[in-house]
């Protein structure tokens, strides 16, 4: 008897002939490894990945729409609730793009703590995906011993505005408090220490045979690829080119600050993971220089339509209690004009467009989240490899689903 | 004399009964420590603490899992084969325990001390895989399945090269036995001079027991936790009973055929008033230490890798050195008659 042949995908089956189908498999919302509620559906060819298909939405709270009906002071909260691993990064492009309508300038200081605060964000983002990346690869250690220090950094954000995640503390006009005392001095200590702590968990993954085996070559993005797909921040660093907007059109303090943008060499995910290791030790330069050069003064632009007076004064001043009264009531009004602010997030660029009408909430404002841009390359990064390369892609694009789905 | 011969066999049967259960009460009791034991050291490596609640040191852990675990419901997936999905927890227990039947704790403390001991348990490890295919294909369900046909792979693979390296210790030994196998370690223990052989045996055995970094088959980032993802309750808890007496089976192998059995390092004083049976605790607990502790380290290989290992490095190697064995052996007149 003669052996059965195959049919062509899209041929007609004759007799004799078998039809081979693809497994397709539904990698998620609810799976370990799919970083929030991604859901892939996968066509798989045995274990080698012939179509990734993400699905998204499952996260989806309008944030967009509700902005537009919130003041401009209301809406920051929501900037935190979008990549909820660094919030702080998203208040900044917001902060910016409505400081930039308004015409102000946060005061020196402010500018400071920002880019301090900024930098605290970058590291925890870098800390959890680096970790967890390494957990998708099977290594478990490094992610237990990241998250000892994340609850460092966390601490100096409750510290500093009282929650460790949603913050609201970096507002159109500053930030709304100042450092309280003894802070500075325990980053430093933080500061000293962490360079261990990144040396130990490197000890693990850098030159371990079998995390190179999985990462290196998995995942290539070519730098034409890269600027195709619309990447930033690492996706782009790690294929080699340097754009970071922190240095290419620096917003704060960015400018008075020395560090060096690292980038990788092939684009694979090995490369984006050192770019992001080397990121958090130029994150530390930053934030001792942060520090360090940090001016005295106040944290909030002196502008009483914009920013609310000292609590003393309303004590004794009416003008001072009417103005808070109308900030916190009816908000202010940020004259028509509209606005495209981004800024260097931890996972690319970030940016926020804001479109006024000269009232007191935004006609429009449309995000740009950085890993919204990653997603949708998944099918062309994951056409080939094998099932197990899919979850170290994911975990090298650095994706949270607060972001991507708004 | 009817009667004689009934009451002789009913006693045999109850002293082969007592055997039995001397062997698997501190097996089962070895497996709670055991999981115990793996996230005590695993929390340590990790700056954690582990299980400290329950009892002292948290030491009932282990107790209050498994009665967790027996109070919950059965669950079995609609489209399941029924009989097959039952049957494959119990299969994998049950041959990760009859294997112990041949194992040597001390000089003479065996059941079946039988002179092909190393072929049954190199048959019954060979066994395992069927309780992990049933499992997979009997679920119904893609995550499960994949797991499945991963490891089929994985350990047929990896039981070639493991076969070969026991093809080295018989070499040297002259005898499947393996209480022989331990008494011929009296002057060296095998691991000296058959140090490649030894690493080789313990990275199969880590692959044979689908332990990381070769834990694909359960690939808990990918296919979340592989063939056994429909399990719960009872039938979830005998493979994991099944998954760590594997383990410690392996351990116990490692010190038989590497590291000496139940004799001690040195045969002078000091060591040799401890009993045998110590030793050959000390050593398979050794062994999974290192257990554990590579799963603390390691990333976990991709199923490419993994073949590639297996085919390509593993197995001609452990070829090559079964040649070079005989070879040297034969030269020197060495080998045992």
């Amino acid at each position: 008897m003669a052996e059965p042949t195959l049919v062509p995908s899209d041929g007609e089956q004759t007799p004799g002939q078998v039809r081979i189908k693809n497994y397709s498999l539904n990698f998620g919302p609810q799976h370990p490894a799919a970083h929030g509620v991604l859901r892939l559906v996968l066509e798989l060819d045995g274990e080698v990945i012939e179509r990734a298909d993400p699905h998204i939405g499952l996260l989806h709270r309008g944030t967009e729409k509700l902005i537009e009906y919130k003041t401009y002071l209301q809406a920051v909260p929501y900037f935190d609730r979008l990549d909820y691993v660094s919030p702080m990064n998203q208040e900044h492009a917001y902060a910016l793009a409505v400081e930039k309508l308004l015409g102000i300038e946060a005061p020196p200081r402010a500018q400071y703590i920002r880019v301090l605060y900024a930098e605290i964000g970058r590291i925890l983002n870098h800390i959890l995906n680096v970790t967890t990346f390494a957990l998708d690869v099977g290594a478990m250690t490094p992610l237990l011993w990241g998250f000892e220090e994340r609850e460092t950094l966390m601490e100096f954000y409750e510290r500093v505005c009282g929650a460790r995640l949603h913050a609201a503390y970096f507002r159109p006009g500053g930030v709304s408090q100042d450092l309280p005392p003894g802070l500075a001095e325990d980053m430093l200590k933080f500061i000293a220490h962490f360079p261990k702590v990144l040396d130990d968990i490197e000890s693990l993954l850098t030159e371990n045979r079998i995390f190179k085996q999985r990462t290196v070559d998995i995942g290539v993005v070519s730098k034409a690829d890269a600027l195709a797909w619309g990447f930033s921040g690492p996706m782009v660093r790690g294929s080699g080119i340097p754009w970071d907007l922190r240095k290419a059109q620096p917003y704060d303090a960015y400018e008075a600050m020395e560090f060096d943008v690292p980038i990788g060499k092939n684009g694979d995910c090995y490369d984006r993971y050192l770019v992001r290791m080397d990121e958090m030790r130029q994150s530390l330069r930053i934030m001792k220089q942060a520090i360090e050069k940090m001016p005295g003064g106040p944290v909030k632009t002196d502008d009483r339509k914009v920013a609310p007076p000292p609590r003393a004064d309303m004590k004794r001043s009416m003008e001072a209690l009417i103005h808070h009264f109308k900030l916190y009531t009816e908000g202010y009004r940020v004259p028509a004009g509209e606005t495209y602010t981004a800024v260097e997030a931890p996972k690319g660029e970030f940016g926020v467009y804001l479109v006024s009408d000269g009232t007191n909430r935004p006609y429009r404002c449309k995000i740009r989240a950085p890993g919204f841009a990653f997603l949708q390359a998944m099918d062309f990064l994951a056409k080939g490899h094998m099932l197990a390369d899919v979850v170290a892609i994911i975990g090298s694009l650095d994706i949270v689903f607060g972001e991507i789905d708004r | 004399m009817a009667e004689g011969t009934f009451l002789s066999m009913a006693l045999t049967g109850a002293l082969i009964l007592g055997q039995i259960l001397l062997v698997t009460v501190p097996l089962l009791l070895a497996v709670a420590m055991l999981t115990y034991a793996e996230r005590k050291v695993i929390g340590a490596i990790q700056l954690r603490k582990g299980p400290n609640v329950v009892g002292p040191f948290g030491l009932f852990q282990p107790f209050a899992d498994a009665l967790k675990l027996l109070t919950k419901e059965t669950i079995v997936p609609t489209g399941a084969n029924r009989i097959v999905f039952m049957m494959a927890p119990m299969l994998t227990l049950l041959l990760s325990l009859v294997a112990w039947a041949v194992i040597p704790f001390d000089a003479g403390w065996v059941i079946a001390d039988i002179n092909v001991g190393i072929l049954y348990l190199f048959a019954i490890s060979s066994l395992g895989v069927y309780g992990i295919i049933m499992a997979g294909w009997a679920s119904n369900s893609k995550y499960a399945f994949l797991g499945a046909m991963r490891s089929a792979a994985q350990m047929v693979s990896y039981e070639v090269s493991i076969g070969f390296v026991i093809i080295t210790v018989l070499l040297c030994v002259g005898s499947l036995n393996l209480s022989d196998i331990v008494n011929a370690q009296k002057n060296m223990w095998f691991f000296i001079p058959l140090f490649p052989m030894f690493v080789i045996f313990f990275v199969s055995a880590l692959a044979e027991t689908n332990r990381s970094p070769f834990d694909l088959p359960e690939g808990e980032s990918e296919i979340v936790a592989g063939y056994f993802v429909e399990y719960s309750s009872m039938s979830f808890a005998m493979f994991f009973l099944g998954e760590y007496a594997a383990m410690i089976l392996m351990s116990g192998m490692v010190s038989i055929l590497f590291l000496g059995g139940w004799l001690p390092p040195f045969d002078i004083a000091p060591f040799n008033w401890i009993p045998g049976i110590v030793w050959f605790a000390l050593k398979t607990a050794l062994c999974l230490f290192v257990f554990l502790w590579v799963r603390a380290t390691m990333p976990r290989y991709r199923y490419d890798q993994l073949m590639r290992l297996g085919w390509k490095i593993f197995l001609p190697f452990s070829l090559f050195w079964v040649v070079a064995t005989a070879g040297v052996l034969m030269a020197t007149g060495w080998i045992p008659r």
